[in-house]
């Protein structure tokens, strides 16, 4: 298969991929572009791949209907605690069962791994209910804390544990005979060497909370506590119908950014995803 | 020593250890528990009702309608999105100039904002919308895709499938690219076809890997909400209700807690029995495991 191709079916090849794209691409170029569109456009026939004339005060709206700056920092604060906690969190607990010999290790790795097999929709009533005693609900608290230490982390944990299966165990033995502690083996050696693991973590984490939806639509009821994939909903006219030009300006706002970047980093993105994430 | 890195291998597991404990292991108990009660929110009462939950799921008109929506839902996501990704793995595993763009193009909706994704397409959908539009342009007129249960049905399950696909498509990828190039030169040797070669070298070294995702994917496919609460709020009718939302509604909406945990304990043993079959399965399907 990894023959050199004959031209025409270079050429086929280029023309399926080029045919497949389109559902992959188009949405996103329409998202943008119908953003920008007067309202009296969006519907236009025949449809408009490029905005007949260009209407910039949609994106005004956005932030005068709802607290949307709020909004945004709302995402991305609680995204950010969420990937940098269950960083830590997993990579402590993938390092113990992978690196450090102690009772029931295998045991209790089992247990973890039951968040694997428990959809967090499982659990959502009684979360629901902990967090109403705990007078949590409508604060950020749920969306923080059940991510980093609940199910969602999980898998970051397994990630970790395979990647530091794989580190040579060598490298440990100088420093262990040298007297280091574990927290210090742990620190200077074996953190540093799992960037990769850590960054792939780092990305699927971010991505889960930036999307996440049931959560805060069971746990928030205001406005300025809301988040982006909530709120993005939230633009509707009198009769509860979608202002489109306006929600897609709010989408365009929380999808481009992240998508920009994506595109920047996309060698250490979709590589760090492929080598950590499969070798399950 | 060995007692201070017993010690210490206590301390680096204790937040995760307990965060499962808290966040998945004794709310998994309380549902069940709540699973035997009535619970009225508005009376503030809570009586325990034994199995009357469970009987309550074999009256329920509306289950077999959201069992077989969940299960149209989740076998054409699967076949749809592992097919895609594998032919999209293929392609993009050819010696190419400027493959890695595609390759990231048709990686890009997965770091696309989910409900952004979902909205555009919602608006694509709209009976006089962007795909209708375009349908018109060459004379075909479109049906009102997300109000239609046979369209709606359909609608969901490829939006689900180009927002995700990317993701199975890269492990694929990544395993394709882990095949020894000898076997394929030597089953050339031997004259083996391109089909051939994909059928007895390709599937059988990747099958490993098809088995795991196809894990993720269908307990993925299970939990699928925020696409039917924005596309078409389980409609029309119940067509597109699937039991993730099923369980949001009788919960959140109609704040019947008890039946919800019943629904929710349901989800549980069905997403647990999928698991368990699918990794003994592995023993028939998968040929080759490193």
């Amino acid at each position: 298969m990894k023959a050199e191709l004959s031209p025409r079916a270079k050429v086929m090849v280029y023309g399926a991929m080029c045919v497949l794209l389109i559902p992959f691409v188009f949405p996103t170029w329409w998202m943008v572009t119908s953003s920008f569109k007067p309202v009296s456009e969006i519907f236009a026939f025949p449809p408009r791949l490029i905005p007949d004339s260009w209407d910039f005060t949609t994106y005004g709206q956005v932030f005068t209907l709802q607290p949307f700056a709020k909004q945004y920092w709302n995402s991305a604060y609680i995204a950010a605690i969420v990937t940098v906690g269950t960083m830590g969190i997993s990579s402590m607990a993938g390092y113990a069962f992978a690196r450090i010999r102690f009772p029931f290790a295998n045991a209790i790795f089992m247990v973890v791994l039951l968040g694997l097999l428990i959809p967090s929709e499982v659990t959502i009533v009684p979360l629901f209910q902990l967090f109403l005693k705990l007078g949590m609900v409508n604060t950020h608290w749920p969306l923080i804390l059940v991510p980093i230490f609940g199910a969602p982390s999980v898998f970051a944990t397994f990630v970790m544990r395979q990647f530091f299966i794989s580190l040579p165990a060598e490298l440990e033995e100088a420093a262990r005979v040298d007297g280091l502690s574990r927290f210090k083996i742990f620190t200077k050696i074996a953190l540093p060497l799992s960037r990769p693991a850590l960054a792939s973590v780092a990305i699927f984490t971010f991505l889960h909370s930036w999307n996440l939806y049931l959560e805060p639509i069971v746990f928030l009821s205001s406005a300025d506590k809301f988040t982006l994939p909530q709120a993005l909903t939230q633009f509707t006219d009198a009769y509860g119908g979608p202002m489109w030009n306006i929600q897609l300006a709010a989408a365009t706002l929380t999808a481009l950014p992240v998508l920009i970047v994506f595109i920047i980093a996309q060698k250490h993105f979709v590589e760090g995803l492929a080598h950590t994430g499969l070798k399950g | 020593m060995a007692r201070r890195d017993s010690l210490a291998g206590y301390l680096f597991i204790a937040p995760q250890l307990i965060g499962i404990i808290a966040f998945v292991l004794l709310p998994l108990c309380l549902v069940f528990w709540y699973s035997l009660h009535e619970w009225n929110v508005l009376a503030n009462t809570f009586t325990y009702t034994g199995a009357q939950n469970y009987r309550m799921l074999l009256e329920d008109s509306s289950l077999p309608s959201v069992l077989g929506a969940t299960a149209l839902f989740s076998f054409g996501l699967v076949v749809l999105n592992m097919s895609l990704a594998l032919l999209l793995a293929v392609l993009l595993n050819q010696k190419l100039r400027g493959i890695a763009v595609f390759r990231t193009l048709f990686f890009s909706p997965v770091v696309v904002s989910l409900v952004a994704w979902t909205i555009v397409w919602g608006f694509l959908l709209q009976k006089n919308g962007g795909i209708n539009g375009m349908l018109l342009t060459v004379g075909i007129e479109g049906p009102n895709w997300l109000r239609e249960p046979v369209t709606a049905m359909i609608s969901v399950i490829v939006v689900q499938v180009f927002k995700n696909v990317g993701l199975n498509m890269i492990l694929f990828l990544a395993a394709l690219q882990g095949v020894p190039n000898e076997l394929y030169e030597a089953a050339r040797i031997d004259g083996a076809s391109s089909f051939k070669q994909f059928r007895r070298i390709m599937l059988p070294m990747i099958s490993p890997t098809i088995l795991l995702t196809s894990i993720i994917t269908i307990v993925g496919s299970l939990q699928v909400f925020a696409q039917i609460a924005v596309l078409t709020q389980g409609g029309p009718g119940v067509s597109t209700t699937v039991l993730v939302y099923y369980l949001y509604q009788q919960a959140f909406q109609f704040h019947f807690f008890g039946y919800g945990s019943t629904l929710s304990i349901m989800l549980f043993v069905i997403v647990a029995v999928l698991t368990f079959a699918q990794w003994q399965l592995r023993k028939r399907m998968v040929f080759y495991e490193s």
